[in-house]
């Protein structure tokens, strides 16, 4: 089966084409002819008997003797022997089957017909002489094979479905074959002879969306009066098939079938998978308008747990959305306000995050009254956000602004047993780290890493962020004085910290502790 | 690695065969079948070109074929005549030629296969590269795939089998191995000379936690951060530090590459030194060179030294670039987070810092990550507060709503609604109901809600070392070092001890907690143990499980070959999982 030596350089010859160019041009030549050495010597491709000549025959039309058919040949040769499999089956939990009606017989496979219909390739191949001698009947006009194709049991027309070859699916047209076949593919474990059955099933039984198939094969199906719908059939199998009805609803789902999927996941009491399906359909929606409609609609349906919930915040935030950004855009055309001049907007605050809108709420809106729908108080009482979220939005936003005034209220604004003492619902720690984030100056930074409690934290803070008086008083009321002489080595020669530093290391009055 | 393999170690067979394969059936394919001399990437908008006959080489997706439909529409209306081939890799789906003919263009176009299931992305890594896999698989529940995985195995066994031995864990692992056997049957087998003995199938939802967590060791941190795609890694400015990016192949070839690849971040650094020290003694040579000397440096070891050089310093930037990312976004915090959920520590703490974590709209993946973490590894014992779940659709977008119902499908995120917490009685009950029904259960309802029991199994296989110990992560002491010390990677720590027993009795707890599926079987034709070993991981696998298995290797004396649908990592993993795409 090696090509002769003067087909190889004919190939070679008359491509006008380059070969593309993955390595070295020079290269391929003999890289080719290495890998078919290699592919040639993994096994005897080629039979030496003529018992097995049928074995030459490619299915998939590609002439013999290429290597890109002896791979797959090899990956899926169809010679089934008698011998013992070198592996032992393990179960994997399918239903359990009919025997097999039938083995493959010799002659059935000669009624291959090319792959989808390629008739180009079909010919491609007949045109092939060294395809004549072993495929005698491959040559038979159309007309003969064609009325032979439909031989193939239902366990041989799932194999051939696994390989990739085609198959005729008509002549499985009782609803018990058709579920056969269905099993037999489930059994199969081949996602792909799967779905091959369901697509002919849903043809064959849903009447809504094969009404033109329907036309064209001119089926004897009785369209009930009553308006029953055949897919329901279909439905009821499914629904003792998971595996199956896994792959329909996939099939449908990547297919875009929206209408069946819902009809099918009604069908099956599915109803909080049907809504998820049917809100998503928001995000096919760009006006902001419409798709607040659309949202308002979805608030009929039967979401499952929380996600009811979870919706209605989805629209009345849109809806809230809309509202701020008619006002907002209007008062930054006018110019009225400056704070839209001096940060200008960047964006428009439509379909962004709760959380997001809460943060522009407290750049742009901050001190409004409770009463208004931008206000964050109200954004805030509206959506339930807690303390602690609304804190960190708010002090993100008004570091920003550097309004370093709205930053110390907000700490003194908590405690309310007479503002001694600032207080948070964030870790001081975490606070800095926010205020850092947002460049505040050092003078802002040091008030509040000096309220980290934990000593140590406070510290590796303060160093990072250069507050010298924190850390020096630290070290002082560690009573380390070792530390402190250390750190005398890190501030700047001749400044107030370093003579700080020198006063306490010789004030007399402290107890050091080492 | 600072201790030396074992001087037992077998050669890896050589993977590349399956490169030149792919490769010249693919310019077979091309050239001499179809005649094509230009190729274009397939996207949605309209096609410029004078040509009578386009090919379209495509994975098969529904979508894609709907694009293409929709040029020969288009084409069609215009009254352009065009000849049309699609290429399908590595094998057509019927879905995809019912949407040819639901479009009502079958026939004008028509289509072959590229049987192009391998690309070796190292001499130990093998790659299907196929992403999609993971999602359709477990999610979906689609088995398209499955077919392919057996096929891919199918090659590999012709090419480098006959294997002896196969074991595996997981339903996709199961269904691989039969579509695998029934390939086996259907063909010829012949008596070749085996170059793999063993082959270990693995299910990716068998252990998300692995994935889920940061990597820490050299390739894992460069995927995690730079994304490395079949291999090759593309360094932004900030690395180069010119205003051009440039791709780099990562792989054994880079020298240096390979030196730090397995290593804990912790010690690349040193090691980089090390190297650049190397560097200057081996320039240093040429002084007091005489001509003769010079002209041999210049012409043997100059060029080398350059090539050393320019590696060198492109990893100490990628390393100095890692670092700034890192501090950037608190990794050290983040770490010692997912330490204390891997050891089931301070909860209420590593709550906090997640939810503090949402708060800030920070990283939406990392926070995705972080409560998915918290959720396989606490599951029912503690309360994940929809609170916090919430908290996440507040800040990043109430669209998550489909992302948590498909993490909520995988098993991936449980959220406990409020007020519900597992009663004594809830599991008195779910003890009653005998293994056998529940695995059957399970099984119907696999789309139902998982459970994960990663606490057990982690008291079980030992996978968290006691964390009272000093961990020198520059001599490991075991697999753990790929996580700083702090976790042995569930996935890698099931290999290592089926190995060890070959086979899985002593593990009957290990894989029930784990929903079974296991099976070890021995082929008839009786092979000699070989100690290569593959291991094919069904919807990815991390760098930083290969590097466990090259380290797992080292100490045991074996070689592992990994065959993965993709490389993944957490990012990856999520964003599968988002709900943008379909």
């Amino acid at each position: 089966m090696m090509k002769s030596k003067a087909d190889e350089e004919d190939y070679w010859n008359s491509s006008k084409y380059n070969a593309f160019t993955f390595d070295d041009a020079d290269d391929e030549l003999s890289a080719l002819k290495e890998t078919k050495k290699a592919v040639n010597s993994i096994g005897p491709l080629l039979a030496e008997d003529g018992e097995e000549d049928w074995e030459r025959v490619s299915w998939s039309g590609e002439p013999v003797g290429s290597i890109s058919w002896s791979v797959k040949e090899m990956a899926a040769s169809n010679q089934r022997a008698d011998r013992e499999p070198a592996f032992p089956k393990i179960s994997t939990e399918t239903p359990s089957l009919g025997k097999s009606q039938s083995g493959i017989s010799l002659s059935s496979l000669f009624k291959g017909k090319p792959k989808g219909g390629n008739l180009q390739t079909f010919n491609d191949v007949l045109g092939d002489p060294s395809l004549r001698l072993y495929t005698p009947e491959l040559r038979k006009p159309k007309s003969e094979y064609k009325d032979l194709v439909s031989d193939w049991s239902a366990e041989e027309t799932v194999q051939r479905l696994q390989q990739g070859k085609g198959v005729t699916l008509e002549k499985f047209r009782s609803l018990q074959d058709k579920l056969l076949l269905l099993d037999l593919a489930v059994a199969a474990h081949d996602g792909n002879a799967i779905t091959a059955v369901l697509i002919y099933l849903k043809r064959t039984l849903c009447k809504g969306a094969s009404l033109r198939w329907f036309c064209c094969r001119r089926l004897n199906v009785t369209f009930s009066p009553f308006g029953f719908f055949c897919s329901e059939v279909l439905f009821r199998e499914l629904e003792s098939r998971q595996t199956a009805l896994r792959h329909f609803i996939h099939y449908l789902t990547e297919n875009r079938e929206q209408r069946l999927l819902l009809e099918l996941l009604r069908a099956l009491g599915r109803t909080e998978e049907a809504a998820l399906l049917q809100y998503k359909d928001y995000k096919n929606i760009a006006d902001e308008n419409k798709r607040r409609d659309f949202l308002k609609s979805c608030l009929s349906l039967q979401f499952g747990g929380e996600d009811g919930n979870h919706v209605q915040d989805h629209y009345t935030l849109l809806e809230r959305q809309i509202i701020i950004e008619a006002a907002d855009r209007k008062a930054e055309r006018e110019g009225k306000l400056e704070v839209f001049q001096k940060f200008p907007r960047k964006a428009s605050i439509l379909n962004m995050p709760l959380i997001t809108t809460l943060y522009y709420c407290c750049f742009y809106h901050y001190n409004e009254p409770e009463g208004t729908f931008s206000s964050p108080l109200n954004v805030r009482q509206t959506f339930k956000i807690s303390e602690k979220q609304y804190f960190t939005t708010a002090l993100a936003a008004r570091a920003k602004l550097k309004n370093w005034t709205d930053v110390d209220a907000m700490f003194n604004s908590r405690n309310w047993l007479g503002f001694s003492k600032k207080k948070s619902p964030l870790s001081f720690q975490r606070v800095v780290d926010i205020l850092q984030k947002n460049s505040a100056p050092t003078r802002v930074l040091q008030e509040y890493v000096g309220l980290v409690s934990d000593a140590e934290l406070r510290i590796g803070l303060a160093q990072k962020h250069k507050c010298h008086d924190i850390v020096i008083n630290t070290y002082r009321d560690m009573k380390d004085r070792q530390q402190l002489a250390e750190y005398r080595k890190k501030v700047e020669r001749g400044s107030a910290e370093e003579r700080k530093i020198d006063e306490l290391l010789s004030n007399q009055q402290i107890r050091w502790k080492n | 690695m600072a201790h030396s393999a074992r001087r037992d170690s077998p050669e890896l067979p050589d993977l590349s065969l399956l490169k030149r394969l792919v490769r010249d059936q693919l310019i077979y394919l091309l050239e001499q079948q179809h005649e094509v001399d230009k190729l274009y990437k397939v996207e949605h908008k309209p096609i410029v070109s004078i040509s009578d006959q386009i090919c379209f080489l495509i994975r098969p997706r529904m979508q894609t074929v709907k694009w293409i439909c929709d040029v020969v529409n288009a084409d069609k209306a215009a009254g352009k005549f065009r000849r049309y081939k699609i290429i399908f890799t590595p094998q057509k789906f019927y879905a995809c030629e019912a949407v040819l003919e639901e479009q009502g263009v079958f026939g004008d176009v028509t289509t072959d296969e590229w049987a192009f299931y391998l690309l070796p992305l190292d001499e130990d890594i093998i790659s299907l590269e196929l992403p999609e896999f993971f999602r359709d698989n477990f999610l979906a529940g689609d088995q398209r795939w499955v077919r392919t995985a057996g096929s891919a195995l199918h090659l590999l066994h012709s090419l480098f089998g006959p294997f002896s031995k196969v074991y595996g864990i997981g339903r996709c692992s199961k269904m691989t191995y039969e579509s695998w056997r029934e390939q086996v049957e259907q063909g010829e087998q012949k008596a070749r000379h085996a170059e793999i003995g063993n082959v270990f199938l693995i299910d990716r939802d068998v252990d998300f936690v692995t994935p889920l967590c940061s990597q820490v060791v050299y390739e894992g941190l460069v995927d995690d951060i730079f994304r490395i795609k079949c291999g090759c890694v593309e360094f932004g400015p900030e690395v180069t530090s010119s205003d051009k990016s440039i791709k780099v192949m990562l792989n054994s070839q880079d020298k240096v590459f390979n030196e730090i690849r397995n290593e804990h971040f912790s010690n690349v650094f040193g090691f980089l030194s090390q190297k650049a020290r190397n560097l200057q003694t081996a320039y240093d040579k040429r002084r007091g060179m005489d001509i003769q000397q010079m002209k041999t440096f210049v012409s043997e070891e100059l060029k080398g030294l350059k090539q050393e050089h320019r590696l060198l310093s492109l990893h100490i930037s990628a390393s100095e670039s890692i670092m700034k990312k890192k501090t950037k976004q608190d990794f050290q915090e983040l770490l010692k987070t997912e330490h204390c959920l891997l050891e089931g520590f301070e909860i209420r703490e590593c709550i906090s810092f997640i939810e503090e974590h949402i708060n800030r709209q920070v990283s939406m993946i990392e926070s995705l990550r972080l409560l998915c973490l918290l959720s396989v590894t606490e599951n029912a014992l503690c309360v994940i507060r929809s609170v916090s779940c919430a908290g996440f659709r507040q800040s990043y977008g109430a669209d998550h709503l489909l992302t948590f119902s498909n993490l909520r499908q995988l098993g991936l995120l449980v959220e406990q609604q409020p007020g519900e917490t597992l009663t004594v009685m809830e599991s008195k009950v779910g003890k009653l109901v005998n293994d056998r029904t529940a695995v059957k259960l399970t099984d119907a309802f696999s789309s139902l809600a998982k459970k994960s029991h990663f606490r057990a199994l982690s008291k079980k296989l030992n996978l968290v070392p006691k964390s009272d110990e000093e961990y020198d992560l520059r001599v490991p002491r075991d697999m753990a070092y790929i996580f700083s010390g702090a976790y042995i990677p569930l996935s890698c720590k099931i290999i290592e001890q089926v190995l060890e027993r070959d086979g899985w009795t002593g593990l009957e707890e290990v894989t029930r907690l784990i929903n079974g599926h296991e099976f070890a079987v021995t082929g008839k034709i009786p092979g000699k143990f070989l100690r290569i070993i593959l291991v094919m991981f069904l919807g990815g696998c991390t760098f930083s499980e290969i590097s466990a298995l090259r380290f797992l290797g080292k100490e045991r004396g074996y070689k592992f070959i990994v065959v993965t649908t993709a490389i993944t990592n957490s990012s990856r993993l999520l964003e599968a999982l988002l709900d943008n795409n379909v």
